[in-house]
């Protein structure tokens, strides 16, 4: 499986590029950067699923590892194709430092690759000859070069309007004060009489029937407020408790398009859409020890979360060693808050919803994939399902459970598509029992 | 008239120089309340920034936001597992095949278990024998979560672990051995193959090893016979379905008789089947003193003492084989009784069975006789049942070892001797000065606190076993979720103190794949639970070892041979004389058995099905000796049941007080007491009920010569029935005889009721009748349950079956006694007033006026009383769900409402208690939660502990005070089928939509199903001709049907 573990693909090889633009600008490396290239698409492929550049994972780390070869074991590319192509059979020729590795890594054979060809071998040891990848500051700011400039334009267009506007107001107090001038002036205006007219308030306070009306109103007013904040107790719309481990719904369901039944497996056949165990998590995280630099500066600076220490949270509640690749510890389960609450007294299945209906999961859990901490959505008010079983066609498409049931509604209402109401889903035991 | 009394307020009055009472005579407080340091200074006062009216300004406002401010929800946690297991779901029940075997029941059942907490019991259809649950077995799950359980293994009454215990026991059955003293197993009935083996193992690692097995309600007779003839310890089992005439003298069979479990068949045999116009059913005599299930749905009930039953028995025995007995004369109807009911047995040859429940080796092989004379198919000696061993004689011998110092040590496991023999105390006196005296147990029980070793012992569903039900029928006890405790099962103790390191799993295991399946995969006999085999297992039975011992013993003792010559034992029963005093016959009830899971709330509120009291046991007595005797049973203000009280008086042994209830059909001359009540220890105090009569159950006997004497009080029972008989409302429970169901038009015996619009009589179920708007329910689900009042035998299953899934709270016995029991499902029970319940109907009929011969005003006062001995109905009533609901309607906030798929819905949370709808429903069926049940300490049952609540079914809510409930046709169960269908993308078979209760429904009384699936049972069964709904003419449309009682009345 291709491995994801990096997002912004593009934007990072365009800054790989740029920066690489900015250091070498000879011609002359024009062909190792195509190398570099083919050698980086040929290790996402071929090497990711065990190996990372700059940490251990499943073997041992890459970077720069022909040099450091031959530095502490005198070993050349010829040895690395055999290895590659190989490594059982040169494990079993007996040599040593093959023999060392495989020991070393408690007799996990690296799987072998005789497809790849020497000059493959080749590109992909210059994608790991790489120097560390400069500071990702560089990308970053370029980055952010591009939102900023079409910010620009509107905000120019507002500020221009603004400044407009507080001209035209300024004109027009200019030209009252003048006119109200020439007016005393010409005596048009008696003040006198002004100062004779009763206030507004007092005129008000004297008005009985205006007093009463505008009670009423204040006291409906205020019965409408008081309605509205009292029916949104027990509401947690919006509910975004932090939760022990940071666990981002926009990295895994956004940038990487993980599935969400593929962690929520539970919810194709059961009523919990279920908080995924640990082990779930270790699928991938058994190589992901850490995110890409980018990801991590992103999470410091936009959202002040150090993303490999979540990781290492993970770890160690799972019992995981890294170093040792292998569950060692003592496990500690994850108490996570939990985000939407419904009463006891109402029974929400999610099969029913997510694998007959077929809802998505984002109709009622909003847009995760966007989100960095989940926060709930909807209301999950009665009225929030009512309102949907009331819109909502019932899927019958390709299921026989409904065939009959189809056929017979078909030719006694003669028409095609029935509402989750029509069906029922509104009587009371549907839910409640 | 003005009075010069003194009143004193204290002794301290008296003395007149005390300061204090001077001190309080001129001040009220004996120091002064500082007053004016807050309130003399007037200037301050005025001063003061808040004044009176705003401080309670202050103080409304605060509680006000703290109001607000408190109506923020908690922060709940969810904690998901850290690796979670294949097989587990979350949200998703798993089901797992096992055996109870806890020497009283023994069951293959599943165990539902949710989240890995088992939950739920339902019967295991593929097991053959012994696979469905009673109500026993069906609470068994919630003494699984009994807070009372030993925790942890205990030395002299202190925690220890297993080590210590380990080498202590170890150390102490090596010097016992050296020694040359006896060690003896004192087991309950194991049947379990590989125990057996185990047992054989430990016998050779120690040397004088005495394995006993003891039932605490024995069958040893019974046992006895069946090995005298067959040479195998064994009972015959019996196939009631295949037998036309059942003649039972004494024998309970639909009860606990010989192991029980033979309802099913028995009910088959009873719903009329054949063709038309010449449908057959079994014809069911039965002789007996108690009144019990089977007299109960007998065809024709005949009271006798015990005494008299052996003498009728010999007298059939001589009508069917011929030999002439002479015997005692018995009263001329009881006579004609035997005549008739063998002259049927002889016409029904093979297809005819007599069962006895005597406590007689003569009787009992009598029958065994008998069955062989008419060469009964319903009868089977070739695989006997096995799930009773025990032996009176090898137990008796214990004891008197025990007192003559023989025995070094004693290890039980899965009995209660101390409690359960009557001379319990002289045993607790003797395990006392034994070296060594072990108890496997889960309870600290009578026998754990007179024993040094108490070993934690797990619940069957915690353990591994085996059982061999039957011969040739084995079944696997497989562990549902980890030991909750620091427990061991008594097989894995065993292992390790014979010095084998392996676990009990893997012993079981290994001989199964040795000795049982014979290649067969061990998997899938895991899978199943059962696991048939023709082929002999070589395993040797070693408890029997003890048995002949102790018979030798007692034949080298005393003269009393076994005669072996049944017609020598058929005079020697003919002559038995009429017993001098009172019997006292003690029986086992079908809510607590022998009292093993009395600390069980289910059970201990579970109604018993004849008297209809729970929370009790309670002297049986006939009307006419209560008279004698001057006892009497009373109804208060309040609708409870009072009695008086008696003491029985055993063999002057001393008296016991006992409430009593008057028993219609109890045999003059006898009375009843139940088993396994009046336990006090390891129990809580609530379930503490009842009196204890294994101290009257004297060598093993259940038949007693008792004295019976009224004393004084009064005993206030939890009765759930106040009323006896029908009154000749024949329409409830309609019933007719087979003659006339074969004969006649349906609507003869199954009228239909009529009622008057335009003063003309049209059908109850007319349209024309109708006021409400109809309603189409021919598209989707239309859901029904069937009852068939022939096949209900009363057992009771149902009604914990639904307690378990539906959450329904226990409520104790002071709030029973008041009527507000929470059954969602009760089995009314009926008796005739006069002999036959058409005889009731007939005397209603001919009332004619108020006074008078036979004026109604003294004849429904008569007729509110049972018969002697009366012909008796069980009709279980839940929720009906009409279609035209009456409590639909008067609900002010429409928090009940009818579902298009038949079923009336609650909705809880919108219920404000008004009660409207309890009080409209016709047939009484709703409850109402006048306290809160859970987490209060008022109902300190299995909701008010963390432990009890594990029992829960997570599927339905647990009601709140002051909320409406009643039965929702298990709405959660057919939701759950119809959900699954629909994501499997397929139509729903007939015989998936099952409710609790019909699924617990072994006898097959209760269907359930969808009536728009033409294909169904219960849509054939809808267009039955014995199909009638209750209170028909109330036009309410319900969707439970009942089908008319037949009665085989054939006499001859």
């Amino acid at each position: 499986m291709k491995k994801v573990n990096r997002r912004n693909s593009i934007s990072r090889i365009l800054g790989t590029a740029l920066a690489l633009m900015l250091a070498f600008s000879t011609v002359a490396f024009a062909q190792d950067e195509a190398a570099i290239k083919a050698g980086e698409a040929l290790f996402k492929a071929n090497c990711a699923a065990c190996h990372k550049l700059d940490a251990m994972s499943t073997g041992p780390m890459l970077r720069k590892i022909e040099s450091r070869l031959d530095e502490e074991q005198g070993l050349d590319r010829e040895w690395l194709y055999k290895w590659i192509k190989n490594s059982n059979a040169l494990i079993k020729s007996g040599d040593r430092y093959a023999v060392e590795v495989y020991e070393k890594y408690n007799k996990r054979q690296m799987t072998a690759f005789p497809t790849l060809s020497n000059e493959d071998i080749d590109n992909i040891l210059a994608y790991t000859a790489q120097d560390k990848a400069p500071s990702v500051t560089t990308v970053d700011s370029g980055g952010e070069v591009a939102p900023a400039e079409s910010g620009f334009s509107t905000d120019i267009v507002l500020t221009a309007l603004i400044v407009l506007f507080g001209l035209l107001a300024l004109g027009l107090f200019l030209v009252n004060k003048t006119l109200r001038k020439f007016a005393i002036a010409n005596g048009t205006v008696n003040l006198e009489e002004e100062a004779k007219k009763t206030s507004i308030w007092k005129a008000f306070v004297q008005n009985q029937f205006l007093v009463i009306v505008a009670t009423i109103f204040f006291m409906l007013g205020a019965a409408y407020f008081a309605y509205g904040y009292l029916m949104q107790i027990g509401v947690d719309q919006g509910y975004q408790p932090i939760q022990p481990i940071h666990y981002s719904h926009r990295i895994h369901a956004g940038d990487n398009k993980i599935e969400c039944k593929y962690c929520h497996s539970s919810a194709r056949v059961s009523k919990h859409s279920g908080i995924p165990s640990l082990n779930v998590c270790m699928n991938c995280h058994k190589n992901i020890a850490q995110v890409a630099e980018e990801v991590q500066q992103e999470g410091i600076t936009k959202y002040g979360v150090d993303y490999n220490k979540e990781i290492r949270k993970l770890y160690e509640a799972v019992g995981w060693d890294p170093t040792q690749q292998d569950y060692v510890n003592e496990q500690k389960p994850v108490k996570w808050i939990r985000i939407h609450n419904l009463p006891d007294f109402v029974y929400f299945n999610h099969s029913q919803h997510v694998s007959v209906a077929g809802v998505d999961c984002q109709t009622c859990h909003g847009e995760i994939e966007n989100m960095e901490i989940v926060e709930q959505h909807s209301s999950l008010t009665m009225g929030w399902c009512i309102n949907c079983h009331r819109e909502t066609d019932v899927n019958f498409r390709g299921n026989a459970y409904y065939e009959k049931i189809h056929e017979q509604l078909k030719d006694k209402y003669g028409v095609e598509s029935f509402k989750a109401a029509e069906m029922g889903a509104l009587e009371c035991g549907k839910c409640h029992y | 008239m003005a009075s010069n009394k003194k009143y004193w307020k204290s002794v301290e009055e008296l003395n007149e120089n005390s300061s204090i009472v001077e001190a309080l005579r001129q001040n009220e407080f004996v120091e002064e309340v500082p007053v004016d340091e807050f309130l003399g200074d007037k200037e301050t006062l005025e001063s003061s920034s808040t004044s009176r009216r705003d401080f309670l300004k202050y103080v409304g406002f605060s509680t006000a936001a703290a109001t607000l401010a408190a109506c923020e929800g908690p922060v709940v946690k969810s904690i998901p597992y850290v690796i979670q297991p294949e097989t587990i779901i979350p949200g998703v029940a798993d089901f797992y095949a096992t055996t109870i075997a806890d020497g009283y029941d023994f069951a293959s059942i599943l165990i539902k278990t949710r989240e890995g907490r088992p939950i739920k019991v339902e019967n295991n259809k593929e097991a053959v024998v012994k696979g469905s649950a009673n109500a026993r077995v069906h609470a068994s799950v919630l003494s699984l979560y009994d807070n009372m359980r030993v925790k942890k293994p205990k030395i002299d009454g202190k925690d220890t672990t297993w080590e210590t215990f380990d080498a202590e026991v170890g150390q102490k059955l090596n010097q016992i051995s050296a020694s040359g003293k006896q060690i003896v197993l004192l087991t309950q009935t194991f049947a379990s193959p590989s125990t057996s083996k185990l047992v054989g193992e430990f016998k050779a690692k120690y040397s004088n090893v005495n394995h006993v097995v003891y039932d605490a309600v024995s069958e040893s007779a019974a046992l006895d016979a069946f090995e005298a003839k067959y040479g195998e310890r064994g009972l015959a089992d019996y196939d009631f379905s295949k037998a036309e005439v059942i003649v039972s003298v004494g024998a309970d069979f639909l009860g606990d008789w010989q192991g029980g479990g033979y309802d099913d068949g028995y009910a088959k045999g009873r719903i009329p089947h054949g063709k038309k116009g010449d449908k057959k059913m079994s014809r069911h005599v039965q002789f007996e003193s108690n009144m019990t299930l089977s007299g109960a749905n007998a065809d024709k009930r005949v009271p006798l003492t015990v005494a008299d039953q052996k003498v009728a028995l010999a007298k059939l025995y001589a009508e069917i084989t011929g030999n002439s007995v002479s015997g005692r004369k018995l009263s001329a109807n009881v006579e004609q009784a035997i005549k008739n009911a063998a002259g049927q047995l002889k016409q029904a040859k093979s297809k005819g069975v007599v069962v006895t429940g005597i406590n007689d080796v003569d009787a009992q092989s009598l029958v065994l006789a008998i069955n062989q004379t008419l060469a009964s198919e319903a009868f089977d000696t070739t695989a006997p049942r096995k799930l009773r061993q025990g032996s009176d004689k090898a137990v008796a011998k214990v004891i008197s070892d025990m007192k003559a110092g023989a025995i070094g040590g004693i290890i039980m496991a899965g009995v209660n001797p101390v409690y359960t023999l009557a001379n319990g105390n002289e045993f607790a006196e003797g395990l006392k000065k034994l070296d060594l005296a072990v108890t496997f147990t889960q309870k600290e029980d009578e026998t754990a606190q007179n024993t040094k070793y108490v070993a934690a012992a797990p619940h069957y569903l915690e353990s591994w076993g085996d059982v061999e039900i039957k011969k040739g029928h084995y079944a696997i006890t497989q562990p549902t979720i980890r030991p909750l405790f620091d427990t061991r099962q008594f097989q894995d103790a065993l292992l390790k103190w014979s010095g084998n390191d392996k676990a009990y799993y893997e012993y079981l295991r290994a001989t199964w794949t040795a000795d049982i399946l014979g290649g067969a995969s061990w998997n899938q006999a895991v899978h199943d639970g059962v696991f048939k085999t023709t082929a002999t297992v070589s395993l040797a039975d070693e408890a029997t070892a003890a048995i002949e011992d102790a018979e030798a013993d007692a034949t080298d003792e005393t003269e009393t041979v076994v005669v072996n010559n049944v017609a020598a034992q058929a005079r020697k029963l003919a002559n038995t004389a009429a017993a001098s005093g009172m019997e006292l016959v003690l029986y086992t009830k079908t809510g607590m058995g022998d009292g093993q899971q009395a600390n069980n709330p289910w059970l201990q509120e579970f109604p018993d099905p004849i008297t209809r009291a729970s929370w009790d046991n309670y002297l049986t007595v006939s009307q006419v000796d209560a008279e004698a005797k001057g006892l009497k049973n009373w109804n208060v203000a309040n609708g409870g049941l009072n009695g008086s009280y008696a003491n029985i008086t055993v063999n002057g042994s001393e008296p016991i007080k006992v409430p009593v209830i008057i028993q219609p059909g109890q045999a003059p001359g006898t009375v009843g007491l139940a088993l396994g009540y009046g336990k006090t220890a390891g129990i809580k105090k609530e379930m503490q009920t009842g009196v204890n009569a294994y101290k009257v159950y004297q060598n093993f006997n259940n038949v007693q010569n008792v004295s019976v004497e009224a004393v004084g009080g009064e005993h206030e029972f939890a009765c759930v029935q106040l009323h006896n008989t029908l009154m000749g409302r024949g329409d409830i429970v309609k019933e007719t005889t087979l003659e006339v169901f074969n004969t006649k038009h349906y609507r003869e015996w199954n009228p239909m009721p009529h009622v008057s619009r335009d003063h003309e009589m049209i059908d109850a179920t007319s349209p024309k009748a109708d006021m409400w708007a109809k309603f189409d329910r021919s598209i989707g689900h239309h859901f029904n349950l069937a009852i068939d009042l022939n096949a209900c035998t009363g057992c009771g299953a149902c009604v914990i079956a639904c307690h378990a899934e539906n959450n329904v709270p226990v409520v104790g016995k002071t709030e029973v006694r008041r009527s507000r029991d929470m059954h969602w499902l009760r089995i009314d029970r009926y008796y005739s007033s006069e002999d036959t319940f058409s005889g009731d109907n007939e005397k209603k009929e001919n009332m004619s006026g108020l006074f008078g011969e036979n004026g109604s005003l003294g004849g429904f006062l008569e007729m509110e009383n049972p018969a002697a001995n009366p012909q008796v109905a069980f009709q279980p009533v839940m929720c009906q769900h009409c279609n035209h609901a009456p409590c639909e309607t008067v609900c002010p906030v429409a928090a009940t409402s009818h579902g298009r798929q038949g079923q009336n819905h609650m909705a809880y949370n919108r219920c404000v208690g008004t009660r409207y709808c309890a009080n409209n429903c016709p047939y009484k069926v709703r409850r109402f939660n006048w306290f809160l049940y859970n987490k209060n300490d008022e109902f300190d049952y299995h909701m008010n502990d963390d432990l009890g609540r594990m029992v829960l079914n997570p599927d339905v809510v647990v009601r709140s005070r002051g909320v409406m409930e009643k039965c929702s046709m298990c709405i959660q169960k057919t939701q759950k089928t119809i959900l699954d269908a629909k994501r499997e993308g397929r139509q729903i078979k007939d015989g998936e939509f099952q409710t609790a209760c019909s699924a617990a429904c072994s006898s097959g009384a209760m269907v359930f199903g969808d009536l728009n699936d033409k294909e169904s049972k219960v849509a054939e069964l809808h267009e039955d001709e014995r199909m009638y709904h209750l209170l028909e003419h109330v036009g309410t449309k319900p969707n439970v049907q009942y089908h008319v009682k037949v009665r085989n009345t054939k006499e001859a």
